[in-house]
């Protein structure tokens, strides 16, 4: 047999196309990584001259941003977004307002119906049911979100104005409604994964002492996936603020500061998407947007980390007292 | 188990309410109901009043009297070179930067490549051991700047776009290549595909290197033990293992990327024009971009609509297409492995 | 530095220089002198030194963690995939030093087979299995490669079985039938030695038998290196066994000196099953 070996391909040449493809990896991996980190440091330093140009300063700085007021009475007179009026205000609170208000109301609808979807799911459907309702969520998940944010301004806006006879068409509840729906794939994946995720000793135990289903679900299964569904709040609650199409184009586009749901809001994502095509290039307001994109960056990455070592946290918990 | 007769005399009345029991499960259920009706209105919704659009003469021909009328041939053909041009670049580099994470990067974390290369003081091969820390660091900070990324919104690719690849590059090379004249300093096929590659990056490669991930290390130690290098080895073994969850990833992202508006709303789309895109250079008509606009910035709302709804019906019959086309990919390698080609 | 060709090394007819070879015409196959062995700074193998006689079954025993599996691992480099680690001494196949810098060690390789202790095929099918080295060395005659797996099977004991069904995923067989057919996918590329690490401690009694049947007709024409943890094993299939402890080279014999009349109480408490 030995003499047939010596028609195999020489040694050589194997080593250099192996040496060869290393160098491809590598090649290819730094270039990828050198740009994931770019985009980090490029934002970083476009929204610098909010700290160190001084004629940037001027109208766009930290204090024009968040805590600047105008003369007036109420939040509405007080907290101005204007930034490309005669007389420059560049105040983020009625965009952090608009943020916050379309992201409480998308939590709200997204994570009973999700987490709730989640645990009849994993513990009460049939087999056969559960294979409908995966496809389903997903099919969800996959609707892009301009097409939502489409059927939120065009049908649904409509449809919860004649329902509960709002001033206006386009606000907090419409947009969060929306979103809400966004929401929901993310919320209902990890929740059903942390749900099946729970040992079936558990559910044993717990039926063996004489608990009913629901019980079994309600006292032991959804406690025991806790990291689960505070996974799924963070990031649910990241996607939402970084959502852009369905706000900008379902939540009425009104920079305003309100607590009021039924006003329309303007999110930090979406100023961004309605503006950028129009800031001069190097001004104080094109600062100013890069400066939002970089606090959006932060907020995500904060509430990633955070939700991340909260999971850690929990799960060696729950591994060392199971 | 029937009543509560058998129940021993020192434990507290115990009574169950079955009806009610039943309700809350019905409750949870009424969950399900309400997701799937709220897609059952939205798709529906979308279907009835859009499929009435569908004709040959929609999909072939460009827009006419100001986008009232005629069809959406321009932002179809826009789409798809968007998107391809997005997959050939987003693919391999996502790819390659999993294979490189996982198969050339060191297993070991850097707490345990530090501790080695101090250990080694004074013996030779230490800048190997240093190199080795090294790139430890760098896979751990790559993976944890995917992972963000991956959350990172939509419009902040955007504005890396325009800040970056349109202002920085496109600038400096219309500087350095046509004296100042804007040919690649302004929104185009190529910037946006490229801002659209980034956004789609991190979902391969997490994909990638998931799909990685699930081939046994006994079967790479198999082929080295038979005398492969380490590249027949990931050539011939891993990779082919790994095909499944590679190609899930890629249509999953491809089809992300394919829906997304935010990152190319600079970058290149555009809601008229009168020509195909041809070259890199050209700015092109989008199926996302042009819902937008219909939608927001339409000067007559109700003569667009049908428009609107038609243009709406593509974009999501494309979408899904994507998406079942990944799903049949994955179920068509899964059974192929099994049967051991 | 060039590369030194594994395949073209110089036959060496080295007189036997071990004290405990009896037949003068025992050529040594693995020479084997102080060899240590370090994970980081963890010191796993101690002066290691003894000759393993070609064409014989060589078993290496002793408790769990004594090294044995390193060591073995060590005479195909099989370590070097593990990141830190360390060797001193020597390991000769045949007077050539495996560890020689500029050593082509995916040579190396294909002169030293392995087979693992859980089998792993790779998930394609059984003639592709065998054939995997063949293809990775270049080999694209057919005929040929038909010729050789065939054989392999053969001498694997597997031929009969899996005849019918060679384009059938590997996956498909049983756990004995997939152990040999590791082992046909190893003499495949024609080595001269067999390194076998544990290779019927997942069989069940029937499966383990025909390994053990296999391993004797095998040795024939190859050099056979077995750890095991089952001293019944050791002492049916080899001619010679080493008694690793912590490490060392306890003892190490004709497999039926250890077994009946051991020169070293250590050795006499662990066959006895005193410990270990």
């Amino acid at each position: 047999m030995r003499s047939e070996l010596s028609q195999s391909r020489p040694a050589r040449l194997r080593h250099a196309i192996d040496g060869l493809m290393t160098g491809v990896f590598t090649g290819a991996g730094l270039i990828a990584i050198a740009f994931i980190f770019l985009i980090f440091f490029f934002t970083l330093r476009e929204s610098l001259p909010v700290f160190i140009n001084p004629e940037v300063k001027e109208e766009a700085n930290l204090r024009a941003f968040f805590i600047e007021a105008q003369p007036g009475d109420s939040m509405i007179d007080r907290y101005i977004w204007q930034p490309t009026s005669a007389n420059p205000k560049m105040s983020f609170i009625p965009l952090i307002l608009g943020t916050l208000k379309a992201t409480l109301v998308g939590l709200l609808v997204a994570i009973p119906l999700g987490v709730a979807a989640a645990l009849f799911t994993a513990e009460f459907a049939p087999r056969r049911l559960r294979e409908v309702i995966k496809p389903v969520i997903e099919l969800l998940a996959g609707i892009p979100s301009v097409v939502l944010g489409f059927f939120a301004l065009i049908v649904l806006a409509t449809w919860v104005q004649d329902l509960f006879g709002f001033t206006y068409r386009l606000n907090a509840w419409n947009a969060g409604l929306a979103l809400g729906l966004a929401l929901i794939p993310i919320v209902f994946s990890i929740t059903e994964d942390g749900f099946t995720a729970v040992p079936r000793s558990y559910r044993d135990a717990s039926l063996a002492l004489g608990s009913t289903r629901l019980q079994t679900a309600i006292k032991v299964v959804l406690p025991a996936a806790a990291p689960a569904i505070f996974a799924a709040f963070v990031l649910a609650f990241g996607r939402a603020i970084g959502e852009t199409m369905i706000l900008l184009m379902a939540g009425g586009n009104a920079a305003i500061t309100s607590f009021d749901l039924a006003d329309p809001l303007r999110t930090l994502s979406a100023t961004i998407a309605a503006e950028l095509g129009e800031v001069v290039f190097g001004s104080g307001h094109y600062a100013a947007l890069f400066f939002m994109g970089t606090l959006l960056f932060v907020i995500t990455f904060i509430s990633n980390t955070a939700g991340e070592l909260v999971i850690r946290a929990m799960r060696k918990r729950m591994q060392g007292e199971g | 188990m029937s009543g509560d007769s058998w129940v021993p005399s020192v434990l507290p009345a115990y009574r169950r309410r079955p009806l009610l029991d039943r309700l809350w499960v019905a409750l949870l259920g009424l969950s399900v109901v309400l997701i799937l009706l709220a897609l059952f209105l939205i798709l529906g919704n979308i279907a009835i009043n859009g499929a009435g659009q569908l004709s040959w003469e929609f999909i072939s021909q460009p827009p006419r009297e100001g986008l009232t009328a005629g069809g959406i041939y321009p932002a179809i053909v826009g789409t798809a070179m968007l998107v391809m041009i997005m997959t050939v670049v987003a693919v391999p580099f996502g790819v390659a930067t999993a294979v490189y994470l996982h198969e050339y990067t060191p297993a070991e974390g850097p707490r345990l490549a530090w501790v080695r290369f101090r250990a080694s003081a004074g013996r030779k091969g230490r800048a190997k051991l240093l190199l080795r820390f090294v790139s430890t660091l760098l896979a751990v900070a790559t993976r944890s700047a995917v992972a963000n990324l991956a959350g990172v919104p939509s419009i902040v690719f955007g504005l890396f776009g325009l800040g970056f690849f349109i202002q920085f590059v496109g600038g400096g090379m219309d500087r350095a290549l046509h004296g100042g004249e804007i040919v690649w300093g302004q929104g185009n096929l190529i910037w946006a595909a490229l801002t659209l590659a980034l956004l789609t990056l991190p979902t391969v490669i997490v994909a990638t290197e998931e799909a990685l991930r699930t081939v046994a290390w006994e079967q790479r130690e198999a082929s080295l033990a038979l005398g492969a290098t380490r590249w027949e080895t990931i050539r011939r073994i891993v990779l082919p293992a790994a095909m499944p969850g590679i190609l899930t990833g890629g249509i999953l992202g491809i089809s992300r990327g394919a829906g997304e508006v935010a990152p190319i709303l600079f970058t290149g789309a555009a809601y008229y024009l009168p020509y195909l895109p041809e070259r890199l250079t050209d700015q092109f008509m989008h199926l996302g971009y042009h819902v937008l606009i219909l939608s927001t910035q339409s000067p007559d709302v109700e003569a667009t609509k049908p428009i609107l709804f038609g243009t709406v019906f593509v974009l999501l019959a494309l979408t899904f297409l994507l998406n079942l086309t990944g799903v049949l990919i994955r179920a068509r390698t899964r059974s192929k492995m099994r049967e051991g080609r | 530095m060039t590369t030194l060709d594994f395949e073209r090394r110089v036959e060496t007819n080295r007189p036997v220089t071990s004290m405990q070879q009896q037949a003068a015409d025992v050529r040594t196959k693995i020479s084997v002198r102080d060899f240590d062995f370090y994970y980081g700074e963890n010191q796993v193998l101690h002066g290691i030194s003894l000759e393993i006689p070609e064409k014989q079954v060589t078993a290496l025993i002793g408790p769990s963690g004594c090294g044995k599996s390193t060591f073995l691992r060590s005479i195909n480099r099989m370590n070097d995939t593990i990141p830190g680690t360390r060797v001193g001494g020597v390991i000769s196949i045949d007077g050539l030093d495996v560890n020689t810098p500029g050593l082509d060690v995916v040579a190396l390789r294909r002169r030293v087979g392995m087979v693992f202790q859980k089998s792993n095929p790779f998930p394609k099918s059984v003639f592709e299995n065998v054939a995997y080295g063949l293809r990775i060395g270049g080999l694209r005659d057919r005929g040929l490669m038909e010729e050789i797996v065939e054989k392999s099977l053969r001498r694997a004991a597997l031929w009969d079985e899996v005849k019918d069904r060679l384009n059938a995923s590997a996956l498909a067989l049983s756990g004995g039938q997939q152990q040999r057919l590791c082992i046909a996918r190893a003499l495949a590329v024609d080595p001269d030695i067999l390194l076998m690490d544990e290779p019927a401690s997942a069989l069940d009694p029937i499966a383990t038998q025909k390994i053990e049947e296999l391993i004797w007709e095998l040795k024939d024409n190859y050099t056979i290196v077995i750890v095991t943890h089952n001293m019944q094993q050791a002492a049916r299939v080899s001619d010679r066994t080493a008694f690793f402890m912590l490490g060392k080279l306890v003892e190490y014999d004709d497999t039926n000196t250890i077994f009946m009349n051991p020169a070293q109480k250590m050795t006499e408490d662990y066959i006895t099953g005193r410990f270990g």
